[in-house]
């Protein structure tokens, strides 16, 4: 499948990066022989073969229901960028 | 009785499922040893992985699936053994990964149903097409500061249910009594504190209308985070009148996100500049998937409480109630156990009677919970038997238990201290009774014309007897005495 | 004793525990050598102070009776293992001063067996690439110069490149690093030094900057296999708070050391002969096997038939990863934030803050896999791209679990070729094919080992790589070890301290 400039304007999009113009085309003819590369894969036949969950083959473990984090804003605010008190600040989220 | 428009150009049937978010019950989050508890100071209960601090990972919290699988046994519901967390991609201030852990593909409850109470002791059975864990995102305040908004993860990682019906649900009566029976069964289970002024209940009410009689499901909208059961009815309503005119108006529902507006009682469209959402779910490396083993589902079936509707039917069959009067009394657990713990051993119709009439009434009025109620079960308990063994009469009984109310004493108390102990003896009251007659002759013949008038004999022996006759009793002497 | 920081760590342990020398002096040696060799680029933050003060204090601990198993023992840590205190940057310029408030699980390990930590390594930046020259904070050269173009700069493979030079030059005894299709083995052959990558879930993940979490694993990387064999004994265990990481017992991983190949089954896999793959690669991996043979084991000739498809799935399934990994890099709660547009407070929005700090934060390689990543994830995409590589998945891991029916180790060549010009850097797909063998170990989740055997005709250093059974790395070792001895390979790079 070959990328064209909107699908790369499309996944900076969904992946939040501003790409400038100047580079879109350039990163169309990457994605599109990257994509092209993987692409091999549609020769392999998969029928009937469960997906990889987990290379270890085990199943999740859980942990008991305990407080046992938190209570710490310093550890956790430590390296905020913009912080008041004790949140964290952004521009303003138009809702 | 389903609801129904009666357009201009026909009737139209109100279709709606509602997707509901309960928070789970637990100490700490879904995947993380931060607490869960209400109110903290902003990012106090945020763990180093709740913030997505580089490199943290989540692990699984045991209750919160045990709380899961609780609820999905209360709805009947097909338990998952396998189940798998997603993640859905999505870019918000307030969610720190830059995804919630959900789950698309292999839900942990699969399809169980509700059974909704309605008007006139009907009922109805409502699909639920599945239970999901998921992850709460945290809050953005916008309040505080012109250019920028401040966040808060407190509530990230909090363990929340999704519980999405089937578009079984009919009108606005119907979705609310969806949702108050739902938040009756999860309280029951102690799965979820139902508490909607909190957030800890919200439903996204999905909306839409077609002529009576189609099959097709019309296009719907989606009405957010609708936090108690009366809005949910008004957004029903308002939305379907809405879609309705708007397609008798040659229009076409619009596929969108709406918001709720209570001051209003509108809904109203979100801006929806934003281009579609596209999520990217796919399964959380992060997390393997949850296998349970089915004796992990049998010790918690085991240790289900009674629910509602089947202690409704033995509250209508071992003590005699009508549908109503159970119905009212299930739809809290601790009302159900407060009216037992009062009919226990007792006259359960009056017990029934008072828990409804006189303890509701008189707590509704001092705004006061039943769990904080200055009447005991046990309280309450003395003053039937009181008026069961013809101590007082219920005339009295109504004094006495605003008394026990103010006071907190018990009737025994009441009833001694004030001497309101009635009297039955027929003795003292014939012979109350025969000195009036001797000293009314005129009443007497009055009365003996006009039967009416015997009434003012009952006052007399009362005032005699300082009120504590038996009324029962008195009345059957004057008929006696005056023919 | 001016050439301590020569040594291997198994010579260091000998000689701090029989009072040859300390610690610091030890680690003043190491920390001379990083002076000296400031120019290799391989440390984005070097902590000499805080390094010469553990090292005091180990000598303290050990006059004290503690025997730790690193007591003393100065290492580098890749800079994508979060450090407490101590700048974490996963060569990002995103995370540029980041300093985390906790300590990762493998570096705890380490730090809990006495080693001390000179300084923190560079790396392709988020561990995406196979030259490090995707760092923000500079490319990391090779110690090795080609004897056919000896002025020029090689790239020290990747994205453990810093550790690998470092570890190359005599900058440090021993190093971490981190493995998703080769990070750990690919740059361990191009610089002639020993890197092991073990079974996915030996080690905790926690505190790594996640790149792809179902392939991440943190792995040593050494001057010998014993030394690799000592490094995996800390950093490895079970960690509850890693649930993908595997509770079962750590085990000496020097045990089996010394006991040889004989009788032991080596598989040849016919489908690593790739179109393209110089002579002399083939050449140094036939001689190895013959090498084994005269010690005793059997040759066997294998098929791993999914081979060709585990690099494609790879770059679906690591991009995908990534890209969601990744998102949480966005500004708002620690590393960098792009400054509001000129003349303004604050930017108009906080998508547009979002983007303009990923767009300035993240190089062009970690942009283009990310949106590659989010495209391969996109509505309609799912099952054609990520479902598709996850089914190749078990393709590759049933490859590997039938072989090792039929063997007890894989003997394949590290890498296509030995390490190239910075300047001469393929691109795109091309450059992706530096990890054709290192990447099906990795989707199939075992540990593989690079042990280097040999030189090229330009002189510099190739590896081969033996696969083993998941969780089997005591006997992994045994092997590569013999390989190591019979290779017997003790060039040492130009560049060197």
């Amino acid at each position: 499948m070959s990328i064209t400039r909107e699908t790369v304007e499309q996944a900076a999009r969904l992946a939040r990066l501003t790409v400038a113009d100047d580079d879109k085309d350039r990163l169309a003819g990457e994605l599109s022989a990257i994509l092209g590369f993987v692409e091999q894969l549609d020769e392999i036949n998969t029928d009937d073969v469960e997906p990889l969950t987990s290379v270890v083959g085990a199943t999740a473990r859980m942990r008991k229901d305990e407080v046992n984090a938190g209570d710490y804003p310093e550890r956790v605010l430590a390296n905020a960028p913009d912080r008041v008190t004790d949140f964290y600040a952004v521009p303003k989220v138009v809702e | 009785m389903a609801q129904t428009i009666k357009g201009q150009t026909g009737e139209w049937e109100i279709v709606i499922g509602l997707e509901v978010h309960a928070q789970v019950l637990s100490e700490s989050k879904l995947f993380s040893g931060a607490s869960t508890t209400f109110g903290k100071a902003p990012n106090h209960n945020v763990a180093l992985v709740d913030a997505a601090l580089p490199g943290m990972l989540p692990v699984l919290n045991e209750v919160c699936v045990r709380q899961a699988v609780r609820s999905g046994l209360g709805i009947k519901a097909a338990i998952n053994l396998y189940s798998v967390f997603d993640r859905k991609n999505y870019f918000y201030a307030d969610l720190p990964q830059g995804y919630q852990i959900s789950q698309l593909y292999h839900p942990i409850v699969g399809e169980g149903e509700l059974t909704i109470d309605l008007e006139e002791g009907e009922s109805r059975a409502i699909g639920i097409e599945r239970i999901h864990l998921e992850q709460d995102a945290g809050k953005s305040i916008h309040d505080q500061d012109p250019h920028r908004s401040f966040i808060d993860l407190n509530r990230t990682g909090v363990a929340l249910m999704e519980i999405v019906s089937k578009p079984d649900l009919r009108g606005g009566d119907e979705a609310s009594a969806y949702m108050t029976k739902l938040r009756s069964i999860l309280r029951y289970l102690g799965t979820c504190d139902g508490n909607m002024e909190q957030g800890s209940m919200r439903a996204d009410v999905n909306v839409s209308v077609r002529p009576m009689g189609s099959t097709e499901l019309g296009t719907r909208t989606e009405t957010k985070n609708v936090n108690s059961v009366r809005f949910i009815r008004q957004a029903v309503e308002y939305e379907a009148q809405r879609q309705v005119e708007l397609l008798e108006g040659g229009g076409q529902v619009v596929q969108e996100t709406r918001l709720y507006d209570p001051t209003k009682g509108e809904t109203r469209s979100m801006r929806s500049k934003e281009e579609a959402h596209d999520y990217r779910y796919f399964p959380d490396p992060d997390l393997l998937p949850l296998q349970l083993d089915q004796a992990f589902v049998d010790a918690i079936a085991a240790d289900l409480p009674e629910l509602p509707d089947e202690k409704r039917a033995r509250f209508e069959a071992s003590y005699g109630l009508s549908n109503y009067d159970a119905g009212v009394l299930v739809a809290e657990k601790e009302t159900g156990d407060f009216f037992e713990a009062v009919a226990e051993g007792r006259d359960a119709k009056l017990a029934a009677n008072w828990v409804m009439g006189e303890l509701f009434g008189a707590l509704n009025k001092a705004g006061v919970e039943l769990s904080n109620s200055p009447v005991s079960a046990d309280a309450l308990g003395g003053l039937i038997e009181a008026i069961g063994s013809d101590t007082i009469s219920g005339r009295t009984a109504k004094d006495v238990f605003a008394t026990m109310f103010e006071t907190g004493k018990s009737a025994d108390t009441i009833i001694d201290e004030q001497g309101l102990k009635q009297i039955s003896d027929e003795g003292a009251i014939e012979a109350a009774l025969d000195e009036i007659i001797a000293s009314n002759p005129a009443q007497v013949e009055k009365a003996k014309e006009n039967p009416k008038l015997k009434g003012w004999f009952v006052g007399q022996v009362m005032k005699a007897t300082g009120g504590q006759a038996n009324p029962g009793v008195v009345n059957k002497l004057i008929n006696e005495k005056l023919g | 004793m001016s050439e301590l920081n020569r040594m291997t760590i198994a010579q260091a342990r000998k000689g701090m525990a029989e009072g040859s020398f300390s610690s610091v002096e030890l680690t003043q040696s190491c920390v001379n050598a990083m002076d000296a060799r400031a120019d290799l680029g391989a440390f984005i933050t070097p902590t000499p102070d805080a390094a010469l003060e553990a090292a005091a204090e180990a000598d303290k601990k050990r006059a004290a009776g503690d025997q730790g198993p690193l007591l003393g023992i100065p290492l580098g840590i890749k800079d994508l293992f979060c450090t407490e205190g101590v700048q974490t940057t996963a060569a990002s310029r995103i995370l540029q001063g980041f300093r985390p408030t906790y300590e990762s699980t493998v570096t705890s390990n380490l730090l809990r067996d006495g080693a001390v930590f000179l300084g923190k390594l560079n790396l392709d930046e988020f561990a995406m690439g196979s030259s490090n020259t995707t760092s923000y904070y500079g490319n990391v050269v090779n110690p090795w110069q080609s004897s056919e173009k000896p002025d020029m700069q090689l790239v020290p493979g990747g994205s453990s490149g810093g550790s690998a030079s470092a570890v190359a030059a005599r900058l440090c005894l021993g190093a971490t690093g981190t493995d998703t299709g080769g990070s750990i083995r690919q740059p361990a052959a191009f610089c002639g030094i020993t890197g092991l990558k073990p079974t996915y879930g030996r080690c905790s993940r926690w505190g790594v900057v996640a790149f792809a979490s179902s392939l991440d694993q943190a792995g040593p990387m050494a001057r010998s296999v014993e030394d690799c064999a000592l490094m995996l004994g800390s950093m490895a265990g079970y960690d509850p708070m890693d649930t993908t990481s595997v509770d079962t017992a750590v085990p000496d991983y020097t045990a089996e050391l010394g006991a040889g190949v004989k009788g032991l089954k080596i598989g040849i896999p016919r489908e690593y002969r790739v179109d393209g793959m110089p002579e002399e690669i083939e050449k140094l991996w036939m001689e190895t096997a013959d090498r084994l043979r005269a010690e005793g084991a059997e040759i066997v000739d294998i098929s791993l038939p999914h081979t060709h498809a585990a690099l494609p799935a790879y770059y679906i399934v690591a991009p995908a990863e990534a890209s969601s990994n990744l998102a949480r890099y966005d500004g708002v709660r620690y590393g960098f934030r792009a400054d509001a547009p000129e003349g303004l407070p604050e930017f108009a929005s906080l998508e547009e803050m979002y983007a303009t700090t990923r767009g300035e934060g993240f190089g062009q390689e970690v942009q283009r896999r990310i949106m590659i990543g989010a495209y391969v994830l996109s509505a309609g995409f799912y099952d054609a791209y990520y479902n598709k590589a996850r089914q190749v998945r078990t393709l590759i891991a049933q490859d590997f679990a039938s072989a090792f029916e039929q063997v007890d180790a894989i003997l394949t060549p590290t890498t296509p070729s030995p390490a190239f010009g910075i300047t001469e850097e393929p691109t795109g797909v091309e450059m992706y094919m530096n990890d054709v063998f290192t990447v099906p170990a990795s989707m199939a989740g075992i540990p593989g080992i690079s042990v280097p055997v040999g030189m090229s005709k330009a002189g510099l250093p190739l590896g081969v790589q033996v696969l083993g059974k998941p969780f089997e790395e005591v006997g992994l070792l045994r092997v590569a070890q013999a390989v190591e001895t019979a290779a017997d390979f003790t060039a040492t790079p130009q560049l060197m301290a």
